[in-house]
Parts: structure tokens; C-alpha cells; sequence
């Protein structure tokens, strides 16, 4: 009998990026944001990414939610290539796997909050039916059942960031990708929506976060510092859970 | 994405900025109503024009004297053919498909009766003319059978005629006098009413020979021949001209079939409604303006959404058919409402002038819409498109 192997859940690895660069043309002068990133993260990591502005943080986070493209590496998610995927295919990824929560919400004023979150089911095609209850789940879960027929601008900032962790959480993907998200948060705002996050990585959801904010970003078990594109310290809180992830 | 879901995010969009959404969709709505007004009326015209040329059937032949078409060279020919005569329409009459031919003499003449006077319309006409012009006696009969070429001086009345000559007493069997002849009614024709500005009613029909020489002319204005109906109009007109070829030794006079009038008639017609229809065509295009105009801005304040709807998975082709959705959703009701609006004033138009007529076709309605909704898709490409295109990430970072 062949052995089997058994992998724990933080064992498996999600997110491989392999000699990554990110070039943009500014005028006449090439911008390297991203030069020669590797990078491993496991499944269910607390990732968070800083470092000063222009260091490539949020390219490196639009990569990773493949909204951008690498001028060259690999970027495997869940052991598969998703560089070469076709537009359709990775907003496909999009929607199934990956949830986005934004610094300025980017909530759609004129949709109800319950709307809002029922939007990428909608974008999927799955019939009411099935998504009404979906949708009823994350905002009963993030305490907003009596906000859901509210618009946005009805809501306090603390809301509308919670109406957008929902809208990332109904697809119930792998990974949340949060770019700064309490960064238009007052401080208990901000950290209300920190702990929902957290509270989500702790049922298994991969979190990686960029954040500027240093009392954020060392909550994080795992923390990359970026500087000029490259990665600049990879630091874990515990290093018996994350023992060999090595920045290039 | 499902349909429902499409149209509920278009609608909402559409619906978030009602003023600009009715602004736009009314400048489609004018276009459309401009367009369906315009060809209503054009159409109506037509069929009215029509329909007063076919109530006469359309297996009449008309011989004019005198050749109108151009054909080679003229060796001084010019103004001498030879009259149209009586005796050329009785040679016509043994014709074998002709059933009915009629010779046809006009002019107007002082008409007498007791001490009323009237100056109208003489008509000069063969005992068939009834046949030929679907007329019907009211009351006595036709000019009867007679020598064609001198037949006895009797009187056919039209009814308006009759009205203001005997008002309610009978004609029948009155002395009536014609330029200064004396004639008995024998006959009432029953109202025809008005047919392209001749009124048929103010008339009185004598025999063709007569009115030649009250009018003191030696030709007929035209012989009209009715044909049967399975006979082909080419033989028709063949066997005509040869028997006038055979009597004034050359092919001498013009033949005019219904059928021509009414394609030469139908064609005319069919370009005057294309015109008007092309003018309301411009304020389509005034409209189609409005869209791209608007879409255009739409896209241009909602790039984060755009970008935040990539960013959930929307593909490419969602975000175009979304937009495109909202451009073409906007000329569909903006070309109904349109419609409403030109069948409207079109009815109401009819109601006011009852003599202007006004049809519109159900094609016409089908077609405007069409037309709406394509003007919608055009107008909405390039936006659309726009949207579909832009970075998902610039998209998201702008403000």
C-alpha cells in the first residue's frame, strides 16, 4: 500500500511567486515596482505586507488578486499558473477564490448594502434562490442584518467596511486581500474591522494585508517589509508555525 | 449573469439619475416621433392618392392624341398628327377584349335650366362611360346607344348638377340648354364626390359627337378602353396601336396604362415618404448624440465601480454588455415613448384636419423601434467599450 500523507491545512502551500518583476514605463524611465519577488504563502497564513509608500506593496496585492500581471516570473495559486490565464479565467479566480477589501470600501452608492454584497454572486450568475440566504449569513455574521436595505451613505465607515468584508466573504473564497483596510477608519473602527479580519483568518481564510500602520501590521503572525520593490524582512511572530519561509 | 439581474442593474443605474436618463431617452423619443409623424403623414398621402386612382379599376387604358415619348428623328412631323375621331374609337371597339370604349371630349359651357344658370363642366362622353369609371345611374339611365356620329341631343346629370338646377324636382324628361343647344335629361348619376380636385358631380354628360362641335374642335381629348381583366396589358396596348397605326398611317398617339400611372404614381409617392422620413431621421441622430454623450460621462463618474466590478469577477465582456445595456435600454424606451407620442399627435393631427390623411403602417411602428434600439447598440459601442477596457487597477485608484 502506498503510504498516505496527510497534510494539515497551514501546510499547504497557496501562493508561490517566483522571480516576480513589475515594470512600468513613467515617461521614459522604467519603474521597477516589483524586482525579483519570490514568495511562498500556506494556506491560512495572517499575512501583513508594509513598508513606505512606493515600495510596491499594493502592485505586489494587485498581483496577488491578479487585477495586475507580472512584466515576468510565475505566480502559481493553489499549485496552479495563473500568469498565462486568459481574461475570463482570472476574473473567474476573482470571484471564487480570492476576496477584496478596499481602504475607500468601494461600495456602489446607489445599491442597498445587501445588494452590495449579493453583487459578485450576481456577477457569477447563481440564482436568487440560493444566494438570498448567502447573503443573509454575512451580514447576520458581521452584525448587520438591520443595515441591509441601507445605502452606503446611510452607514458610518465602521459599517461600510464591514458591508465590503462581507461582499469579499459571501463567495467564500481562499484568501481576503485587504489594502489598508482601516485606513479611512477612526481607531476603534479600525480596530473593530481588524478583529473581524482576524476572526475570519482563525476559520481558515489566508489574510494578507497591507497596511502603513506598524500597531496593525505586527498583529499579523507573518510580516514582509517591502523597500523599493524588493522584499525587504520576512518576519514571523511564531517561528514553530511558519519555520522556513525565506524572502529572496 | 442572468437576465433579470442584468436589466435590475441596468434599471437601478438608469433609475439613480432620472433626469439625465429622461433627457437622453426624450431626445431619442423626438427623433422617433419626428420619424413615425412624418411617414405617417407620407404614407397616408400615398395610400389617399392611391386609392382615388384604383377606385376606377386598374384595366383602363387611355389613348392621348399626339406622340409624347422621343423616338428618332422627327421629319416634319411636328403638330400634324391626326385627330383623335369618333370613327377611331368605334374601330377600337371591335377590339375583342375591349369592354368598354369610351371617346372623351371636355369643356365647360353656360348650362340653363327654367331660369337658373349655371357655368360647369361639360363632359363629352360614349354611352360605356359608366362601365369604364364605375358609375352608377341614380335614377333614368345613361346616354343610350345612338349613331356615335349623330346621335339625338339628350343629357346625363350630375347630382350635384341636378341639385342646384331642379333642387327636388325630378329632371327626368326636362329641356335643359347647353351653349346655346337644347337637350332632355334623361338621367342622374349618383354622387362620385371629389376625385383629385375634379368634382365628378358638377357635370353634365353629353355624346362625345356633340361636344365636339360645341367646343368647336376636331379631336377627341382621349379614348379610354376598358380591357378584360385575363387579357395581358402589353397586347392590349399592341392591338390598340395597330388599329390606330392601320387608320392614321403612323404610330401617332400616346397609350397611358393605369398600371404605369400607378407605378410612376406609387414610386413618386414612395420617395416623398422616404424624404420626410429621412428629415425625422436627423433628429434621430441629434438623439443618438445624447447617448454617447451621456453614457460617456456615466463611465467617466463611475470608473471605481468599474474597477471594483472587475475586481469581484466581472469579465471584460460583463462590464461592456452592462453599459451597453444602459445605452440601449435608454433608446428602447426612448423609441416606445416615441411612438406613443408620433401615433399620438399622428391621431390627433387626424382629428383636427379630418381631410389630411394619416396612416401608420404597424411595419413602420416595428421598424422605428428596431431602428431605436440599433442607434442605442451604436451609440453605446464606444463608451462601452471604453469601460470594458480600462485597467481594473487604475480604475480602482481613480477618484
Amino acid at each position: 500500500m502506498l503510504p498516505v500523507v496527510i497534510l494539515k491545512d497551514d501546510d499547504v502551500i497557496m501562493i508561490e511567486l517566483a522571480e516576480i518583476h513589475r515594470d512600468f514605463l513613467v515617461g521614459d524611465q522604467v519603474v521597477h515596482a516589483l524586482d525579483d519577488v519570490t514568495l511562498t504563502i500556506e494556506s491560512g497564513e495572517y499575512v501583513s505586507i508594509m513598508g513606505p509608500s512606493g515600495s510596491g506593496k499594493s502592485t505586489l496585492l494587485n498581483l496577488l488578486g491578479l487585477l495586475d500581471r507580472p512584466t515576468s516570473g510565475v505566480y502559481r495559486l493553489n499549485g496552479k499558473d495563473v500568469t498565462s490565464l486568459s481574461d475570463i479565467e482570472q476574473a473567474q479566480v476573482r470571484n471564487r477564490e480570492i476576496g477584496f477589501v478596499f481602504q475607500m470600501f468601494h461600495l456602489v452608492p446607489r445599491l442597498t448594502a445587501a445588494e452590495n454584497v449579493e453583487l459578485p454572486l450576481i456577477l457569477a450568475g447563481m440564482p436568487p434562490e440560493q444566494r438570498k440566504p448567502k447573503v443573509a449569513n454575512v451580514l447576520d455574521d458581521l452584525g448587520l442584518t438591520d443595515r441591509s436595505h441601507h445605502k452606503p451613505e446611510q452607514l458610518s465607515g465602521g459599517q461600510r467596511q464591514r458591508v465590503a468584508i462581507a461582499r469579499a466573504t459571501v463567495t467564500e473564497p481562499n484568501v481576503i486581500l485587504a489594502d489598508e483596510p482601516t485606513g479611512n477608519l477612526d481607531h476603534k473602527s479600525g480596530t473593530d474591522v481588524i478583529r473581524i479580519l482576524e476572526q475570519l483568518n482563525e476559520r481558515g481564510i489566508t489574510l494578507i494585508m497591507v497596511t502603513h500602520d506598524p500597531e496593525m501590521g505586527q498583529r499579523a503572525w507573518r510580516q514582509l517589509r517591502m523597500i523599493d520593490g524588493c522584499m525587504h524582512s520576512d518576519h514571523s511572530n511564531d517561528d514553530q508555525i511558519n519555520p522556513d519561509h525565506g524572502a529572496s | 449573469m442572468r437576465t433579470r439581474d442584468f436589466l435590475n442593474l441596468t434599471g437601478t443605474s438608469l433609475i439613480e439619475h432620472r433626469m439625465r436618463s429622461f433627457l437622453t431617452a426624450l431626445g431619442i423619443a423626438v427623433g422617433i416621433a419626428a420619424v413615425v409623424l412624418l411617414t405617417s403623414i407620407g404614407e397616408g398621402v400615398h395610400q389617399f392618392v392611391l386609392s382615388e386612382f384604383t377606385q376606377f379599376g386598374t384595366t383602363l387604358v387611355s389613348i392621348n392624341p399626339g406622340k409624347t415619348t422621343t423616338s428618332g428623328a422627327n421629319v416634319g412631323g411636328f403638330g400634324t398628327e391626326r385627330p383623335l375621331t369618333i370613327e377611331d374609337s368605334e374601330a377600337l371597339k371591335r377590339l375583342p377584349y375591349a369592354r368598354a370604349v369610351v371617346p372623351f371630349v371636355q369643356g365647360n359651357a353656360e348650362v340653363e335650366a327654367g331660369n337658373r344658370h349655371r357655368r360647369t363642366t361639360i363632359y363629352g362622353a360614349g354611352p360605356e362611360w359608366p362601365e369604364a369609371y364605375s358609375m352608377r345611374v341614380k335614377s333614368g339611365r345613361f346616354l343610350p346607344e345612338d349613331d356615335p356620329l349623330a346621335p339625338r341631343a339628350l343629357a346625363v346629370l350630375g347630382s350635384k348638377l341636378r341639385q342646384e338646377l331642379f333642387g327636388d324636382r325630378s329632371p327626368l324628361g326636362q329641356r335643359i340648354t347647353i351653349g346655346g343647344s337644347r337637350y332632355r335629361v334623361i338621367g342622374v348619376l349618383e354622387s362620385k364626390g371629389t376625385v383629385l380636385g375634379f368634382d365628378l358631380d358638377d357635370t353634365v354628360y353629353i355624346p362625345a359627337a356633340r361636344a365636339l362641335s360645341l367646343f368647336n374642335k376636331d379631336t377627341l381629348f382621349k379614348i379610354d378602353v376598358l380591357y378584360d381583366e385575363e387579357t395581358p396589358v402589353d397586347k392590349v396596348v399592341d392591338g390598340i396601336k395597330s388599329v390606330l397605326e392601320a387608320r392614321h398611317g403612323r404610330d401617332d398617339v400616346t397609350i397611358t396604362t393605369q398600371q404605369q400611372m400607378l407605378d410612376v404614381l406609387g414610386s413618386v409617392l414612395d420617395v416623398l415618404t422616404f424624404a420626410v422620413g429621412a428629415i425625422g431621421g436627423i433628429s434621430l441622430l441629434v438623439g443618438a448624440i445624447g447617448i454617447v454623450t451621456i453614457m460617456t460621462i456615466a463611465i467617466n463618474e463611475r470608473t471605481n465601480e468599474i474597477g471594483l466590478l472587475r475586481a469581484l469577477g466581472a469579465k471584460q465582456s460583463q462590464v461592456l454588455s452592462l453599459f451597453l445595456g444602459e445605452a440601449i435600454v435608454l433608446a428602447a424606451v426612448g423609441g416606445l415613448s416615441g411612438l406613443v407620442l408620433g401615433i399620438g399627435i399622428a391621431q390627433l393631427l387626424h382629428l383636427v384636419l379630418p381631410a389630411l390623411p394619416v396612416h401608420t403602417p404597424m411595419l413602420y411602428v416595428v421598424l422605428a423601434e428596431a431602428i431605436a434600439v440599433v442607434i442605442g447598440l451604436l451609440a453605446g459601442v464606444l463608451p462601452a467599450r471604453r469601460a470594458a477596457l480600462l485597467d481594473p487597477v487604475e480604475a480602482l485608484r481613480s477618484e
